[in-house]
């Protein structure tokens, strides 16, 4: 067990809280900024901590720090349940370090009113880091709504264009998915017998007495559109590149990169051990909504985006959709390939909408033909942008060239057709991404660009906007040349499922018709 | 009757079991009294007479919880005690205060007489006080009336506003109407319940267990089930569930806003005690569940369908939270029906319990914040009036955000655990296309709900470009002490009890 006095989890979740709270009722802002680096720190190396005592940690049914409180609702099987399993344990890391890097950004970042924007931003780092830790599937939903709700209030007050319309929009479609998941949730808890919301029991009750296929059938493809809208599956993604176009930008960082991965979370700790039988009959829709859809349809529209932040969130949704063919994939190395990549992600996407918000900065503009030649007057930015424009597109040295790559081997074995599209998506994305860098840091300057760059001549990366991205990249390249550092947890947490009965590998491998 | 009988009668009358009735009734006549007997500069303390005459009339109520034998009948079996009948005491002794309180700030903008509202809200809570414990359909009726006419007057209790005068004019019109309807219908059934030549016929039929029992005998009868059907609609006026639901939005609208609170809330709760004490294995309507169920499915379907779409037209935001209610009281129908099934029924009355307080807690926040933005025309609220409310009073836009987002039903507030309790009830009862159509609904109130949390914590207000125009929007009332504590102790409640529902979760689970 690690050696902290405390429970590492609920401390975790209630730092951040506790500091919003703290905030709430009128702490004074030199006082709220100094404690926020504090209450962004604690998470951060609270996960590290329980990254690296991992292994060494004693695991309780699958789970390690593993802690039960009752919120009086026993009767009902709701009570908060807190642990890590090998699935959930890199996500809560990556919860923690992208929550870092979105406060420091955020602490600097100048914006109006800046201690509510900070109050609303720890609710939501709270709510990330429970998610992750739950193993009750009520806090599971609970702590996702939890962070939900500060960013329909981020984008509405601290948004950019149309941030009334995108703030209304999200709201919809994201209520949308949770009521949806929340009611195959409600039918899985019914209809399991088991009367509890508890994961571990109920993985134990339905592997005994798995549920009907029908039923299975029907409950998945619940949890699927309702978590698929909260993932932005096409064609139910269009909120996704508004939202965050219009998001400020250290809350677009935890919604892209951390909060939106509830869903395939929910699908990957939830749906696929539980309802294996109810994966088998969706399997092959999802895979091609997810090629066609996702991955095609949305890679060609983010070529055409001439905004840069436009085109993050587009690429965003599109890499979703590798996510969902691993899913579909559904075997060992198709899952696992997805929490890998749902790390790297994570990563990826909150470093570019870092950058893109300093890009911002510094050419007043995300049209991505009014700029130009930005490389000679800021080349650190230059280069941290290509770097993780690379670690979108999934070349080696970064955490996603493992997630696409595992995916890529797992959907080939499921068909080798999807494989080719994927395979094609990668093409795509090298495309949209390159030829933004291009735009955006290469070439001549602009007309445009050149007015701006004489009336505020461009600096460099400040330090203050340099570490959150350093600490981004540095995981990013820590995962890609180590991978085992998470692939060996979630490869044991993913075999131990497949050894029981009701469970992800036991699947027949439907050929393709 | 003769005298044995007439003494076994007046030995069931115990009057200390309805204590807190006798003692609401008590202050209201006092707080008359004081009126004749205080000098005009003392008037001011009438209305925190009120309050604390509440305020007692609960914790006495909290102290004797157990006094009286639960589930035993008084007043040879009008009254029928139980921890349900308790429960929904303390809700409308909470509702009645909140209305006070509201009152107070509400009234102080109005040239209008003070005490009568005081007195009159006191003695409607304890009319609704006895409706819920009611165990006869005459003691059903008398409550139901004494609380109805009540509200006629509180309705147009602002008599110098046109619109008050119409609401007040529309409830009674149609407060008479489902009045009649009820009537009706328990005439009906106790006409058909006495007829000798039908099995198991009684003359006791108005008692809820001797109908439930003559019912049981007669599974099939026409006329008894046109009496149902007439009850059914006669409540269906009171809690707003559609085809009934047409009265609220003008007479929303009209109220006095405190009043509208005590309508939205009390007046639908003490429809919903009733419903409660009819329907289920132990109600008088126990043998007609093929009817029963079926209507209130249709009537729960129709009522949310309807609720939550007109109400996302409406810029009026007292018309918007009365449709919101309706939608409301399709929610709360989808519990009810739970009912009917033996294993879901424990959950599922703790379900509305919790459901009704969440809405208690959530409405008179929303309600505050209306009444302290109200003009000096009631009627006259807009959504527009909301810009820019968060920056002008932080407090208020944050109670109000708190308690939209509990009628919501958005995590981690108190309306998300109602919500989730009733769809679990009615998941586990069977009634799956409801809880679809249900989900859906609650995405469709976010539109609105949302707008107007958009409205006060966007948008900016613009005052009016032509000069010499009158000020489009209302001046905001500064928050007293009272209304103060009361909105952070609601907004708080809701919070607390989202992320903590321990002590009523444990209440409702227990059973």
């Amino acid at each position: 067990m690690s050696n902290l006095p405390f429970d590492p989890l609920l401390v975790a979740i209630a730092t951040p809280l506790a500091l919003a709270l703290l905030i709430a009722l009128g702490l004074p802002k030199r006082w709220s900024v100094r404690l926020a680096y504090v209450a962004f720190a604690v998470p951060m190396l609270l996960a590290l901590h329980t990254w690296f005592y991992f292994a060494a940690a004693p695991a309780q049914s699958g789970y390690a720090f593993f802690t039960r409180y009752s919120t009086g609702l026993d009767g009902l099987g709701i009570s908060l349940e807190l642990g890590l399993n090998g699935i959930s344990m890199p996500l809560f890391a990556m919860a923690g370090i992208v929550g870092f890097a979105a406060g420091l950004y955020a602490i600097q970042s100048q914006a109006e009113r800046l201690k509510i924007y900070l109050m609303l931003l720890l609710i939501m780092q709270g709510g990330l880091m429970g998610v992750f830790a739950s193993v009750d599937v009520f806090f599971l939903y609970f702590f996702h709504e939890l962070a939900l709700i500060p960013t329909f209030i981020m984008v509405g007050v601290w948004g950019g264009r149309d941030r009334s319309y995108a703030a209304m929009k999200m709201t919809i479609y994201l209520t949308l998915g949770a009521m949806v998941s929340l009611v195959g949730l409600i039918a899985l808890y019914a209809k399991s017998g088991a009367h509890t919301f508890d994961l571990i029991e109920l993985k134990r009750h339905l592997a005994s007495q798995p549920l009907g296929e029908a039923l299975q059938n029907n409950i998945f493809g619940l949890l699927l559109f309702g978590f698929g809208v909260l993932v932005s599956l096409w064609p139910l993604h269009t909120w996704a590149p508004l939202g965050y176009g219009a998001a400020p930008s250290s809350n677009a960082m935890l919604h892209a990169g951390v909060l939106k991965k509830f869903g395939l979370y929910g699908l990957i700790q939830v749906a696929l051990p539980l309802l294996p039988a109810g994966h088998a009959h969706w399997a092959h829709s999802l895979a091609w909504l997810a090629a066609i859809g996702n991955v095609l349809i949305v890679g060609f529209i983010a070529i055409a985006q001439r905004d840069l932040k436009q085109m993050i969130g587009y690429s965003s949704v599109m890499h979703m959709g590798y996510a969902f063919l691993g899913l579909a994939a559904g075997s060992i190395l198709g899952v696992g390939g997805v929490v890998m990549m749902m790390v790297a992600h994570g990563l990826s996407v909150a470093l570019l909408f870092l950058l893109a918000t300093s890009v911002h900065h510094r050419t007043q503009t995300f049209a991505l033909d009014e700029m130009g030649g930005l490389a000679t007057q800021a080349p650190v930015l230059a280069a941290l942008f290509v770097a993780a424009t690379f670690a979108s597109i999934g070349l080696p040295g970064f955490a996603n060239f493992w997630g696409e790559l595992t995916i890529f081997i797992a959907l080939w074995k499921f068909s080798a057709l999807l494989t080719a599209i994927a395979v094609a998506g990668v093409i795509i994305s090298a495309v949209y991404g390159l030829r933004a860098a291009a735009a955006v840091f290469f070439g001549p300057a602009t007309e445009r660009f050149a007015e701006v760059a004489a009336k505020h001549p461009p600096a460099d990366l400040r330090w203050a906007e340099r570490v959150p991205a350093l600490v981004l990249l540095a995981t990013l390249l820590f995962v890609g040349f180590w991978p085992r550092s998470i692939s060996g947890p979630i490869n044991a947490a993913l075999t131990d499922r497949a050894a029981a009965p009701a469970a992800v590998a036991a699947l027949p491998n439907v050929p393709l018709r | 009757m003769n005298l044995v009988e007439l003494s076994n009668a007046a030995a069931s009358n115990l009057w200390s079991a309805i204590a807190p009735e006798l003692l609401l009734a008590c202050i209201a006549l006092l707080l008359l009294v004081a009126e004749i007997l205080l000098p005009k500069r003392h008037h001011a303390i009438i209305p925190d007479l009120a309050i604390a005459g509440i305020v007692g009339t609960l914790i006495g109520l909290f102290i004797n919880w157990n006094s009286i034998t639960l589930g035993t009948e008084t007043f040879s079996g009008l009254l029928r005690h139980s921890e349900f009948g308790q429960m929904m005491r303390a809700f409308f002794l909470l509702a009645a205060l909140l209305t006070c309180v509201l009152g107070r700030v509400s009234l102080a903008k109005q040239a209008m007489p003070r005490v009568e509202f005081y007195h009159i809200v006191l003695v409607v809570a304890a009319a609704m006080m006895l409706l819920a414990q009611s165990n006869h359909f005459v003691m059903l009726f008398v409550a139901l009336e004494t609380l109805t006419i009540g509200l006629y007057i509180l309705v147009s209790y602002y008599r110098t506003n046109a619109r008050s005068l119409e609401a007040g004019l529309k409830y009674l019109v149609m407060g008479a109407l489902s009045s009649s309807l009820l009537l009706f219908g328990i005439v009906l059934l106790y006409g058909v319940a006495g007829n000798p030549a039908l099995p198991g016929h009684t003359a006791e039929s108005m008692n809820y267990a001797e109908l439930a029992r003559f019912l049981a005998a007669n599974p099939h009868n026409t006329l008894a089930s046109l009496g149902i059907v007439l009850v059914l609609s006669g409540v269906a006026f009171k809690i707003g569930a559609f085809p009934f639901q047409i009265w609220i939005p003008d007479v929303y609208q009209g109220a006095p806003t405190p009043v509208t609170a005590f309508l939205a809330v009390a007046s639908k709760a003490a429809g919903f005690a009733v419903l409660l004490g009819l329907c289920g294995t132990n109600g008088a309507f126990a043998g007609y569940d093929w009817l029963v169920y079926p209507a209130l499915t249709a009537m729960a379907a129709a009522t949310i369908i309807f609720g939550n779409l007109a109400a996302l037209t409406q810029h009026n935001v007292k018309r918007l939270i009365g449709l919101s209610g309706v939608s409301h009281a399709g929610f709360l129908l989808l519990g009810v029906i739970a009912i009917a099934t033996p294993a879901v029924e424990p959950l599922a009355r703790g379900a509305i319990y919790f459901y009704l307080f969440a809405y208690l807690l959530g409405s008179f926040a929303v309600f505050g914040v209306m009444t302290h933005l109200a003009g000096p025309d009631d009627t006259d609220q807009d959504l527009d009036h909301y810009a820019g409310l968060a920056k002008e009073n932080p407090f208020l836009a944050t109670v109000l955000a708190v308690g939209l987002g509990s009628l919501a039903g958005i995590p981690p507030l108190a309306g998300f655990m109602g919500k989730l309790f009733v769809f679990i009830a009615a998941f586990q009862a069977g009634a799956r296309w409801l809880l679809l159509i249900a989900a859906l609904g609650v995405v469709v109130s976010i539109y609105y709900y949302f707008g107007w949390i958009k409205a006060a914590f966007f948008e900016t207000w613009t005052p009016p470009i032509e000069s010499g125009s009158a000020p489009l929007r209302p001046a905001r009332t500064p928050v007293g002490l009272a209304a103060g504590v009361a909105l952070f102790v609601l907004a708080l409640a809701s919070i607390v009890l989202g992320f903590y529902p321990g002590p009523l979760g444990q209440w409702l689970t227990m059973r």
